[in-house]
């Protein structure tokens, strides 16, 4: 099992325990969870994010068996070529974007265009629809959640593109999903961590409609439980018990690359 | 990975926060997600689940705004349910404060039949004067009064009219006999303020329940108000109320302050032999 969507560093809006990648892979043993593919929760409202990419290599080398790195990749920003090779080259499974945060638009030509070039490198692209709930935000934290056109726009942008997108909940995804293609829909991938269980069952029906294999384990430490996708899974209807997430490792060629054990997925 | 049931087996487990629908709740699946509380409830290890109808849910009155006939019979189909599931359900009465004499009345009815406590949406300000008649009753009988909060009001949003905690407070100091549920310091707003607001009213008891999970909130509400003031509850979303259990269970907490949480406050604040099968 890969935790697909964790950060490290402090969030600006609210105090954060121990976002700290050591206690991450504390974490990571207690849960019982293989690996986690780490962003840096800073550069998400940095203009470059540079020095948090920098920051985000160094504080995980130490852990490099546990913690894959997934550095934020600006497609506004000059030079984000070489920085898209460097983090390639650097062992990135994965890149993080932020369009609300950076300002861009659903259609931005520049996030496709690294979207592609990330997929052409053999990584993932991965999306944070929101960090908080809409109704706890600091008045200053006002770049709204990612669109549901933001993310279509970028699964048409062609065959390489890889999405993983976090934090969505059944109507985006539902919106997404039914406004793709069936070649497009195999190029995006969901983490389950905003998704509703039981009574609602947001995340059966999905599963029932959508199919398990579309969806990938992923908890947003630090800013949620870690607990909360496995608890979700953990009271599917008796017959999804056990139903079969996509497997982190295949997504992409760099996750499929990288050496982490090979605990089979539930 | 964690099991589905909460680790403590052998403790009780109330869930002080739930809800039903009815075939008049504007939703022709209401009956596959009663089943699904139910259905998840028996994973997780829930010995009683406190809940309440919200009228029609928005059908033919709003949710939070539900008329008086939506509140009858809102009610009604909860006393249903309590009937029907002796062993497991307990009632919260709903009551809208606007209409006082149906509030009342609504509250001796449903309470001759079994109704545990009573439930207040957003109707109304929390902290208004017409609140108080319900609190005078609600302390008379020994009721606990399970107020819909949204943590932090910073400002008016559509289709309730919401309070915080710092409204809820007010009512309590008011009516220092009764007690008071704060509802869901993980359904929406800021806890962080929750908590202060209300740390001086040692009757107001704040439930755990709510889509929020976010990391901290509990090591916070157990810090700022201790656990013999926090209930655990699920309301709309039991995956993150079987988190929370299983983040309980982490952060630190002895025996007696996890019981406390999962049951032993509630049993303390609803009437004496509410829940016999905690016994």
């Amino acid at each position: 099992m890969i935790d697909v969507n964790t950060l490290i560093g402090p969030y600006p809006f609210r105090y954060v325990p121990h976002p700290d990648p050591e206690v991450l892979v504390r974490v990571l043993d207690r849960e019982g969870i293989d690996a986690a593919w780490v962003g840096h929760l800073p550069s998400a409202f940095y203009r470059d994010p540079t020095p948090g990419n920098r920051e985000l290599f160094a504080r995980l080398s130490a852990f490099s068996d546990r913690l894959l790195p997934a550095p934020a990749i600006r497609p506004d920003w000059p030079k984000w070529e070489s920085a898209l090779s460097s983090a390639a080259n650097s062992g990135a499974v994965a890149i993080r974007v932020y369009p609300p945060q950076w300002g861009l638009g659903p259609h931005d030509a520049s996030l496709r265009e690294l979207a592609v070039a990330a997929g052409e490198q053999g990584m993932a692209t991965l999306l944070t629809v929101r960090f908080e709930d809409l109704r706890q935000r600091h008045s200053m934290d006002s770049a709204g959640d990612l669109s549901a056109a933001a993310i279509r726009s970028l699964a048409r942008a062609g065959d390489a593109v890889r999405l993983v997108v976090t934090a969505a909940g059944r109507e985006m995804i539902e919106e997404v999903h039914w406004g793709l293609t069936p070649d497009e829909q195999r190029r995006v991938f969901w983490d389950i961590s905003w998704i509703w269980g039981p009574p609602e069952d947001h995340l059966a029906k999905l599963f029932r409609t959508i199919g398990s294999e579309r969806f990938v384990f992923g908890t947003q430490w630090p800013l949620r439980l870690t607990q909360t996708p496995s608890a979700n899974l953990d009271l599917l209807p008796d017959d999804l018990l056990g139903a079969p997430l996509a497997d982190a490792r295949t997504i992409c060629a760099a996750a499929a690359r990288n050496p982490v054990p090979t605990t089979p997925s539930r | 990975m964690t099991s589905g049931q909460a680790s403590s087996l052998v403790e009780p487990l109330i869930d002080a926060h739930a809800h039903f629908y009815h075939a008049d709740a504007g939703r022709a699946d209401w009956a596959d997600v009663n089943a699904a509380r139910f259905r998840a409830g028996e994973r997780m290890g829930i010995t009683y689940h406190v809940a309440s109808v919200l009228g029609s849910y928005g059908f033919s009155s709003p949710t939070y705004f539900p008329s008086p006939a939506d509140v009858s019979h809102g009610n009604d189909a909860m006393l249903e349910i309590c009937d029907r599931e002796p062993d497991r359900v307990r009632m919260f009465v709903t009551v809208n404060p606007n209409y006082t004499d149906h509030a009342l009345g609504e509250i001796e009815r449903c309470a001759a039949r079994g109704a545990i406590g009573i439930k207040l949406l957003a109707s109304r300000r929390a902290d208004d004067r017409l609140l108080d008649p319900v609190a005078t009753v609600a302390a008379e009988r020994g009721l606990p009064m399970l107020h819909h909060i949204w943590q932090h009001r910073r400002r008016e949003w559509p289709s309730q009219e919401i309070s915080d905690g710092a409204d809820l407070a007010r009512l309590a100091c008011r009516h220092p006999r009764a007690n008071f549920i704060l509802a869901h310091i993980g359904g929406g707003g800021d806890y962080m303020h929750t908590f202060p607001a209300v740390v001086d009213c040692p009757n107001i008891y704040p439930d755990l329940s709510g889509s929020g999970v976010d990391r901290g909130m509990l090591d916070e509400a157990v810090q700022a108000l201790g656990a013999n003031r926090l209930l655990w509850g699920c309301d709309l979303t039991m995956c993150t109320g079987l988190a929370k259990l299983h983040a309980l269970e982490v952060i630190g907490l002895g025996a007696e302050d996890m019981s406390a949480i999962r049951w032993r406050n509630a049993a303390r604040i609803f009437p004496d032999g509410s829940f016999p099968r905690c016994q």
